[in-house]
């Protein structure tokens, strides 16, 4: 195969997007680690570290285009069955680190085998959809689907990191996208709703409320002569669902997780202890204004007041030292790459090209948008690192991976196979 | 369908989040408020305070440092805690528990280990300081009174406490403020202005620079230096003639206004509201409840000003053609202003006196029958008695007078609506016929009657009476050079000082001559009462003296009020006339005059009230 052939086939726009995300993480991750006379480019140094994670990532990133992509549609079960024996022996031998048992160490480097499992997952599901049989109406292959999804989700939030177990969740979203009926989704809405104002309010309240309010509507139905199986049906389950959350949220949950619900809900206020990430970030943004205060300048950074700042918290930088312009310039790029990938998807005949890129454009937009909220102080705090920006060499690699399956999947538009 | 919708979902979101950080990063920032990051420590600098100078530039209020022993509990490197301890003379277990104390207080940020130690405690622990890490000294300034005096006048600095740093943004917690007198009313000046340095700090709290290249930086404003109208000679005088008796001496110059001397008795040394015992001690002067010393009686003692108030009613009677020089009122030993009612007089019996020996004998018949003329000049009582206020509050009476001191009180003179609530308003002039010798209803505060007494030295005019004569680089207040009029015309005052000379000449106050220098001025005698257990019972009368020197190109106006002194000829004419001649000779001649005064002792009369059994009076 020609390569240039090759390249003309290749998104280069996406391409150039994400090289535009990865310089402006790099200079970032500089900025915070930045301490005067120390050698940047030290492998002691997480920003030599970062730019060691980069070199490696583009060299896999070539490699991976010289693959045939048909081996990767072929050993996906396998790699599916390895990564889920990885992500089992995590649990028992992985290094616990921040309370969490996520980690393999080589080396003094670390390796996520949450953060791997990500593009495994995406081409199983790629791969069980795109079977002529998959019919997504079917129960069993929405039984199917949900299993492929729920088995990473339950193995990571057993070590525990809900954060990254969060992310799986945009897999239901590629299935809702590619045809799963819509009472799911809906009944998913339904659920978050109830559970917010469960939280915010009385559970006793709430459950009066939704009687009364099934009562009245129960009331017109049987003037209308109207079956009022279906109603009584949801406002049961709801006022059950209410009392499990209840339950759940004040039992099962501890303080510390409340709290960060709490915060974000503006039910309690508390800048130095559970408040204090999201305080002190959401002071970067303000002291960066319009334009920020400059490479190196901001106060923010510069004290390390932010915590996590070179890798969950990075976003916090971008708003301090460039600003408005410099947080819109990122989310612009971001909305850019995940429409771009949209676009190419709705265009591919090919089920299961559709279906990956359809996964790597919703894990991207579910990180991208999971984190900035999380940052700017809407969304509870979760550990989630902003793609391709944030220091992490897992998160990197797996980035890259999603973007290199992406490039070569979007490659085959017109070629069968 | 649902391909648009993954489409539409991004954008939705993505816009919010935009409109999100529009809102944090240009609606809600601002310049201000990123400088109160927790990433920002502010480091003041503060100017030394003013000093405070007399009217001879003899320096009263000065600042002396003293040392705080201050400690980073991470930073102590201490392998020998008793070599320490002995350094600051101090027991281990004392060094123990205050180590304890500020690693609770913090492990990283500097507190004080040990507070005001002197300059010599802090040569010798400075020489050995080095060989124990975390430990540093910093610097302080505390104020240094050179003379026992003036107390209350100068105030004293103390903390702000938690109203004024949440009221006025300028003072932060631990910072000094002055209180009282001088240091409260010229706070700003004696203050100066703070300079702010930000520094950056990372999240343990050290600073790691300077923020943004200082760029927010402002230097101070050093303090003015204030020179007050004080004579602190005069000043000392004063005090040691009110040795053992309680009162207050105030002397103005009249031609300016400014307070040469103010003495308040029982006083106390300012020193001791400086520094660490200054809560205790100032307590102790709180609960002093006989000689209350933080009550300042020349500003605000309200008294009923006795016979000086007489003159006033001359005046008026005088302005009003209601008297002139040749009008004789004769007296019975006094007179009956009212059917059964008597007021008596000292004078002879069947004399008839005009405004002069009226003045000298302090006749109450003549100035009972002026007052009752005054009021009874118009159609009815009521406005004649407003009439009457207008002309004895264009004096001063019944208003703070302007000064510059943050307490006072007003006095009282009453006007028509007053007398119409007590009686209905079924009364004449005779039902308020104390008001004419000054009893009664009439109070005053020693600070208007020197003020008074200036008004007559300069026949009819008086500038605000005040403590400041100049501030450094600064000018003073305008209203300290303003002229302000009574409503008496000048002509009317001669035929007073007339009198008030021949008070001290042949008159009430014969002992108080001084010689060379001719001398005016009016005795009173006021009676007052003090509630025991609920029991209205009279005191020794107040001795009184208003009165200015040389009459005929007056450089001093003084008013003495001695607390249950009685005759205003016993105690407070003699006072008076002993400080206008320490004023304008520097020394005095009657030796026996004062020794007579250093000697007196009210102590004994002081204490009668509270020995709860009956007592005599006027003895």
């Amino acid at each position: 195969m020609n390569s240039n052939l090759i390249l003309e086939k290749f998104d280069l726009l996406s391409i150039i997007l994400v090289s535009i995300l990865i310089i402006s993480g790099l200079i970032n991750i500089y900025s915070t680690t930045y301490i005067l006379d120390s050698e940047m480019f030290l492998l002691t140094n997480p920003f030599g570290k970062q730019l060691l994670f980069v070199l490696f990532s583009i060299v896999l990133f070539w490699v991976i285009l010289f693959f045939k992509a048909k081996l990767f549609q072929q050993y996906s079960s396998l790699l599916y069955l390895l990564m889920t024996i990885t992500l089992t022996l995590v649990l028992f031998f992985g290094n616990e680190i921040k309370g969490a048992s996520s980690w393999f160490s080589f080396f003094g480097f670390s390796f996520q085998p949450s953060e791997f499992m990500k593009p495994v997952t995406g081409l199983v599901l790629a791969k069980f959809l795109s079977n002529v049989h998959s019919d997504l109406k079917r129960t069993k292959v929405q039984l199917y689907s949900f299993i492929i999804i729920f088995i990473p989700i339950s193995l990571i939030i057993l070590q525990p990191d809900p954060g990254t177990a969060l992310i799986y969740f945009s897999f239901f979203f590629v299935l809702y996208i590619v045809g799963l009926p819509s009472i799911y989704m809906n009944i998913f809405f339904v659920s978050v709703l109830l559970f917010l104002i469960t939280i915010i309010f009385d559970k006793n309240n709430i459950i009066l409320f939704i009687s009364v309010l099934s009562g009245l509507l129960g009331l017109i139905f049987l003037y209308r002569k109207v079956k009022i199986g279906r109603l009584l049906f949801i406002s049961i389950s709801s006022i059950i669902f209410i009392i499990f959350i209840d339950f759940v949220y004040n039992d099962i949950f501890e303080q510390r997780h409340r709290d960060r619900f709490e915060v974000v809900l503006g039910i309690t206020e508390d800048n130095r202890g559970i408040g204090y990430n999201t305080n002190q970030s959401q002071l970067a943004f303000k002291s960066g204004g319009f334009s920020g205060e400059g490479f190196l300048n901001g106060s923010q950074t510069k004290g390390n007041f932010v915590p996590e700042q070179h890798s969950d918290y990075i976003f916090a930088t971008i708003g301090e030292e460039w600003g408005f312009i410099g947080t819109s310039t990122v989310i612009l790029v971001y909305t850019l790459l995940i429409m771009r990938m949209i676009n190419r998807a709705n265009k591919h005949r090919n089920i299961f090209n559709k279906i990956f890129i359809y996964s790597v454009a919703s894990i991207f937009f579910f990180q991208f948008s999971v984190n900035v909220s999380m940052v700017i102080g809407v969304f509870p705090t979760v550990g989630i690192p902003l793609p391709f920006i944030s220091y992490g060499g897992s998160s990197m690699v797996a980035s890259i991976l999603l973007f290199a399956g992406y490039i070569k999947f979007d490659s085959y538009k017109k070629e069968k196979w | 369908m649902r391909d648009k919708i993954f489409q539409i979902v991004v954008l939705i979101i993505s816009g919010l989040l935009v409109v999100k950080l529009f809102d944090l990063q240009i609606i809600k920032s601002s310049s201000s408020y990123f400088l109160d990051r927790a990433s920002i420590q502010k480091v003041y600098e503060f100017p030394e305070r003013g000093y405070i100078y007399d009217r001879n530039d003899k320096l009263i209020v000065s600042n002396e440092p003293y040392y705080d022993l201050m400690i980073i509990p991470s930073d102590v490197n201490l392998n020998d805690s008793i070599e320490f301890s002995k350094l600051l003379n101090i027991q281990v277990q004392t060094f123990n528990t205050k180590f304890n104390k500020s690693r609770i207080f913090s492990n990283v940020k500097p507190s004080v280990f040990m507070s005001g130690i002197t300059k010599n405690e802090f040569a010798s622990i400075q020489e050995k300081l080095w060989k124990f890490g975390g430990f540093f000294i910093q610097k302080n300034s505390k104020r240094k009174y050179n003379y026992r005096t003036a107390s209350n006048i100068l105030g004293y600095t103390s903390e702000v406490n938690g109203y004024e740093v949440e009221s006025n943004p300028y003072y932060k917690a631990g910072e000094m403020i002055g209180r009282q007198g001088v240091e409260k009313t010229y706070e700003l000046k004696l203050r100066g202005k703070k300079g702010v340095k930000f520094l950056q700090k990372d999240k343990f709290n050290r600073v790691i620079g300077s923020y943004n290249n200082g760029i927010y930086d402002s230097s101070y404003v050093p303090a003015k230096n204030i020179k007050l109208t004080l004579d602190i000679r005069l000043q000392k005088y004063g005090d040691s003639l009110l040795k053992n008796k309680y009162g207050s001496i105030i002397a103005i110059e009249p031609k300016t206004g400014e307070i040469l001397s103010i003495v308040n008795s029982p006083g106390y040394d300012p020193s001791i509201l400086v520094g660490r015992d200054r809560s205790e001690n100032y307590k102790k002067l709180y609960l002093d409840s006989i000689g209350k010393p933080l009550f300042e009686r020349g500003l605000q003692g309200q008294y009923p000003p006795g016979s000086t108030f007489k003159i006033i009613n001359g005046l008026i009677g005088l302005q009003e053609n209601i008297i002139d020089e040749k009008t004789l009122f004769t007296c019975n030993g006094g007179h009956f202003y009212a059917k059964n009612s008597f007021m008596k007089c000292h004078t002879n019996e069947a004399t008839s006196t005009n405004l002069n020996n009226a003045i000298y004998t302090s006749c109450n018949t003549y100035f009972a029958k002026t007052y009752r003329g005054i009021i009874e000049n118009y159609e009815t009582s009521s406005i004649g008695l407003d009439k009457w206020k207008k002309y004895v509050n264009s004096f001063g009476f019944g208003d703070f007078l302007g000064y510059d001191h943050p307490t006072g009180r007003r006095g009282f003179i009453p006007n028509s609506d007053y007398y119409n609530r007590w009686y209905n308003k079924s009364w004449r002039a005779p039902t308020t016929i104390s008001n004419s010798i000054g009893q009664g209803e009439v109070l005053s505060t020693p600070i208007q009657l020197a003020n008074f007494a200036a008004i007559i030295a300069n026949k009819g005019w008086y500038i605000a009476p005040h403590f400041v004569k100049e501030i450094e680089n600064d000018s003073i207040d305008s209203k300290f050079k303003e002229v302000k009029r009574t409503l008496i015309d000048e002509e009317y005052y001669d035929p007073i000082i007339k009198g008030m000379v021949d008070v001290i000449e042949k008159g009430t106050a014969q002992n108080s001559k001084i010689k060379g220098i001719s001398f005016a001025g009016k005795t009173g005698t006021a009676e007052n009462f003090i509630k025991i257990n609920g029991n209205r019972k009279q005191l020794t009368d107040h001795s009184i003296f208003i009165g200015f020197a040389p009459a005929d190109d007056p450089k001093i106006a003084i008013c003495v009020f001695i607390e249950n002194g009685y005759w205003g000829t016993r105690w407070a004419a003699p006072i008076s006339s002993l400080v206008a001649e320490k004023y304008l000779k520097g020394n005095i001649e009657r030796k026996w005059l004062e020794k007579y005064v250093l000697d007196g002792d009210l102590t004994e009369e002081y204490l009668k009230p509270y020995k709860f059994e009956n007592f005599k009076i006027n003895e």
